[in-house]
């Protein structure tokens, strides 16, 4: 089993959570895991990615190679758009739909949504509005993390026990408002 | 079986022990702990912050009473750190590369000294410059100050690395350099660690004052003895488990690969590397091994992350046309290393990949909404329309933010502190308005000493200390100076007219340009200091009160 993943989004908007589940997920099974983060300047509000790699056999290098990710994981649609060419041919792109503009050269939607169709394997949601609807809206993120369960290789299972886990510590409102936006993201995909 | 062998045998092992999942950063803090570590001395620094963060932070460090407040620079962290080690205790000492430049006195003389208890100097580089405002490779300065130097290529190595030298810092009565770059920093893996961490030192009295006293005539001994101790070290080095020569069939190339450029060949190389690899993370250089590699092989390719310092010995002035890297055009001489750099230096395929996409807008950082250095640079530019000419001397912090749109306010970055005393040396050439703006935590870093310079002369200058009350750029550390600032600055003799404490907010703005304006057209020198709490660590302070309720 192995699986790379790049994680991103804007700074400050939680993309080290999924991975930090995901994570966890991956080290209860006994998996190999690498994550590169980034720190620093970047997080100013500037593109923030993560590298993580998740494999039954040992990882070397801490950064994934272009062509080789199986899946990119975004909290944004155009930042999903930035790290394609690390994606491989057949890759998945599991991506919020909402842009976050706070920048003045924002591209227009259509043109992030038709670069988006272009692609063979894209699950956008609007996890925010889901999330709100839902009556999680702290846990959009989740919802992404449970729309890309499938692509992750890590049992649905699994990630529950890992939320449990990692939330465990915030109190059984938070554990089960995240499990709850792991199952929306599950049926989203669907 | 080889070395290598035994290595990967015992990471199989591990995953069932003790484990965690760790950033680079966060092993290192732990190798320390568990070493037998008796303080940490440090600066905030991408990417080196999280070590001290994590001593900080950690039940066993807080038992053992570990010392992890944070030092005023660099430099006042590697002396405490020396005297920690004068007293018998182990110490580490941690920054950022460009903070080894503040420490380099201390940290050069401490060859020199030699260490009592085990001292490990710490240096996260930053190849490609993420956080950064040069690429400098901190090997160099191991090298320059015949300073043993460590550089782990993985998480686990890091972790096992730090017990191992500081009991060879101790064995050899040298400091040991531990080098490390951005993504060994700032990376996670899994690993394992001890079960019974080891006790710290005994306060002893081992020190010998000859050997610390660097009058000329002890130096001078000292100097013959450290010098000397070079091939011993050298020796260790070509000994070490850490430098491993790893066998391979094909002869027509042998690979160097330091630190974690090993990482990315071995990635390049799923099945084994078909070439012998020479991984080398203890130095001196061990040349023995570097002749065997050139003897056995026809071409020899070099992976280090950094500047070309292997490859700099290796190549010497015959510049051998056999050996290739990052001084022959085979690997990038600048920015960090890439799977993708390494497996075209080893003249293989790269996969296939989508082209960028075009639509993507570059998103650069930015000061966050409500940021008081926003409303301190608002208020400085409405001022300086006023003026022909007028320049304002920029400092390290997220305020450096201030050149990119839309404020376009500052004219220079340079080093912790040379705002001050740029601006004094352009006053001093007849320059008016010379403005300097600097943070709070870089002011008592590196500002005092040249605020002094300038209030000596009364240079005609002007001094914004745009204090958020925090080390804001790496994630809102302590600040040493926070509710002295007026106090420092009487101190050092300014005139208490023209001392002046404004709050950055846009209701203010009319008093803050008049305060602007009247400073600057005062002949001599003056400090403002603008003051409100920074927006990240005010979020973090209203939620701990929330969780608290």
């Amino acid at each position: 089993m192995k699986t790379d993943i790049i994680l991103c989004g804007v700074g400050g908007q939680g993309i080290l959570s999924i991975a930090t589940i995901i994570g966890e997920a991956a080290m209860n099974e006994n998996l190999y895991i690498k994550q590169a983060e980034v720190h620093g300047m970047s997080q100013r509000g500037g593109d923030v990615q993560s590298n993580l790699r998740i494999s039954s056999t040992p990882i070397h290098s801490d950064l994934i190679a272009k062509g080789s990710a199986d899946v990119i994981i975004s909290m944004e649609p155009m930042e999903a758009l930035r790290y394609l060419p690390y994606l491989k041919k057949d890759g998945w792109i599991i991506t919020s739909a909402t842009p976050f503009v706070n920048i003045p050269n924002y591209p227009d939607m259509a043109v992030i949504e038709a670069d988006l169709a272009k692609l063979p394997h894209v699950i956008s949601i609007n996890i925010e509005q889901m999330a709100k609807d839902n009556g999680v809206p702290r846990s959009a993120n989740v919802i992404l993390l449970g729309a890309a369960q499938k692509a992750l290789g890590i049992e649905y299972e699994k990630l529950e026990d890992a939320i449990r886990r990692v939330f465990g510590r915030k109190g059984e409102a938070i554990v089960e408002a995240n499990i709850k936006a792991l199952a929306l993201g599950r049926e989203a995909q669907k | 079986m080889s070395k290598f062998a035994g290595i990967k045998q015992s990471n199989i092992t591990r995953i069932m022990a003790n484990k965690k999942l760790l950033l680079g950063d966060e092993a290192i803090a732990l190798g320390a702990i568990h070493a037998g570590l008796s303080g940490v001395y440090a600066y905030p620094g991408t990417p080196s912050t999280e070590i001290t963060e994590f001593i900080q932070n950690n039940p066993l460090a807080q038992e053992r009473g570990i010392h992890s407040r944070w030092s005023t620079n660099e430099k006042t962290a590697m002396e405490a750190a020396l005297g920690m080690s004068f007293m018998g205790k182990r110490a580490l000492v941690c920054m950022k590369h460009v903070g080894l430049n503040v420490c380099a006195d201390p940290f050069v003389n401490s060859g020199m000294t030699g260490v009592n208890g085990g001292v490990i100097v710490l240096v996260a580089d930053d190849p490609s410059m993420h956080s950064s405002q040069d690429e400098q490779d901190s090997r160099f300065f191991g090298k320059f100050a015949l300073i043993p130097t460590f550089e782990p290529s993985n998480q686990q190595e890091a972790y096992d690395m730090m017990a191992r030298a500081f009991d060879y810092s101790e064995q050899q009565k040298l400091p040991v350099l531990m080098r490390v770059t951005t993504r060994m920093a700032h990376s996670r893996a899994v690993v394992e660690y001890v079960d019974e961490p080891r006790q710290q030192n005994a306060l002893n009295y081992d020190a010998i004052a000859a050997n610390w006293v660097l009058l000329p005539a002890n130096a001078r001994k000292r100097n013959d003895v450290v010098t000397a101790q070079q091939a011993t070290l050298e020796e260790d080095a070509a000994n070490s488990p850490y430098n491993i020569y790893v066998e391979g069939q094909n002869h027509k190339l042998g690979i160097i690969a330091s630190g974690i450029g090993f990482n990315y060949v071995n990635e390049c190389f799923p099945g084994g590397s078909p070439y012998p690899i020479l991984k080398i993370s203890q130095y001196p250089l061990p040349k023995k091994l570097v002749r065997r590699l050139m003897d056995e092989c026809e071409e020899i390719l070099i992976v280090e992350e950094g500047q070309p310092f292997i490859e700099d010995i290796v190549r010497g002035v015959a510049d051998m046309k056999n050996v290739h890297g990052k001084l022959d055009g085979t690997l990038p001489r600048t920015g960090e290393l890439t799977p993708d750099l390494v497996k075209k230096a080893l003249g293989m395929e790269l996969g296939e990949c989508f082209d960028p996409c075009a639509d993507v807008a570059p998103r650069p950082p930015a000061l966050c909404q409500g940021c008081g250095h926003r409303d301190v640079y608002a208020a400085l530019n409405e001022v300086l329309k006023e003026y022909e000419n007028p320049r304002v001397f920029g400092d390290i912090g997220c305020y450096t933010l201030g050149f990119l749109p839309p404020f376009r306010a500052i004219h220079s970055c340079v080093d912790m502190g040379a705002s001050i005393t740029m601006a004094k040396g352009a006053a001093d050439a007849g320059q008016w308005p010379a403005v300097a703006i600097i943070g709070d935590s870089t002011f008592t870093h590196s500002g005092m000493t040249g605020l002094l310079d300038a209030i000596n002369e009364n240079a005609n200058i002007t001094v914004i200390i745009s204090d958020n009350l925090t080390t804001g750029m790496t994630g809102g550390q302590d600040s040493a100076g926070t509710n002295k600032f007026e106090a420092i600055c009487r101190g050092l003799g300014l005139s208490e007219e023209h001392l002046k404490v404004v709050v950055p907010l846009p209701k203010n703005m009319p008093e803050i340009t008049q305060i602007i304006r009247d400073e600057i057209n005062y002949k001599g020198t003056s400090v403002i200091i603008p003051r409100r709490e920074c927006m990240q660590t005010l979020q973090r302070h209203l939620k701990q009160k929330k969780a608290q309720k």
